[in-house]
């Protein structure tokens, strides 16, 4: 059978704000290297961040003996992001929407509203412990040919 | 890149010119303290400037309103100037943008504070 896999690779990681940065850094040239346009990066890039926040600081708690994992894998469609953490697990359906009035001053909680705005899917898996998330954002055409 | 600080006055208003990252744990951190000293020396004015602001997260975006809504409740007024196209997008995506009183233009800006 074809493999119509590109490229993969993976990082187990502390979880730390480095982590977090490198996992960013890491999106951003993988999705240049995918082709995305030059506004396009920057927000596959953002998303990626917020769910490694998310799994660093909500997910793991900063615990040093916990590890977020992130893997990047290009196909000849999409780019898939899948993060994943340690921690007690996560309900999307119980996250407050920030675009309600009584949330709109909240100091917090936008970071999975972003992902969802600058991805075309994203997916939460429970892991037991921990949540995976995968960020799928799709290449036009012409991107698939890099 | 961190972000840095640069505090100055015009007209009895507290101009804060930011420039990097605002960002959990870089940023969001610094402009927490920067807006608490302002007020804590007597002024509730205060006019936050963006322009060489590259980046910001959810985590900054958080920083922001809470910055707003600690001057507001202390009586006093928190504007926006000079916005990125990034940070114009990511204020209109999270409907801020009408929330914050956002200028163009420093004089503009001054000029618009309650006297």
């Amino acid at each position: 059978m074809a493999d119509s896999t590109t490229s993969r690779v993976s990082f187990t990681l502390d979880s730390s704000l480095d982590s977090v940065n490198k996992i960013e850094q890491t999106a951003e040239q993988i999705a240049q290297r995918a082709g995305f346009d030059e506004d396009t990066v920057p927000h596959i890039a953002m998303a990626v961040r917020e769910a490694a926040v998310n799994a660093v600081l909500h997910g793991n708690s900063y615990d040093t003996n916990k590890h977020v994992i992130a893997s990047f894998e290009t196909t000849s469609d999409s780019l898939i992001i899948r993060i994943s953490d340690q921690g007690p697990g996560l309900d999307p359906d119980k996250i407050p929407d920030p675009l309600a009035p009584e949330n709109i001053l909240r100091g917090s909680g936008r970071g999975i509203f972003l992902i969802k705005a600058f991805m075309d899917e994203v997916n939460f898996r429970q892991l037991h412990p921990g949540t995976e998330l995968t960020l799928i954002k799709h290449r036009t055409p012409a991107q698939s040919g890099t | 890149m961190s972000m840095k600080v640069k505090t100055r006055q015009v007209d009895g208003i507290t101009i804060l010119d930011l420039s990097g990252r605002i960002t959990l744990g870089e940023g969001s951190v610094t402009i927490r303290d920067a807006v608490r000293d302002v007020l804590a020396k007597g002024s509730n004015k205060i006019l936050l400037n963006l322009g060489d602001i590259s980046y910001i997260d959810s985590s900054g975006i958080g920083e922001l309103v809470s910055a707003f809504t600690t001057v507001k409740n202390s009586g006093g007024e928190l504007k926006l100037l000079n916005l990125t196209k990034k940070v114009h997008d990511l204020l209109q995506i999270t409907k801020l943008y009408t929330v914050f009183d956002v200028k163009d233009d420093e004089a503009t800006a001054i000029s618009s504070f309650t006297k």
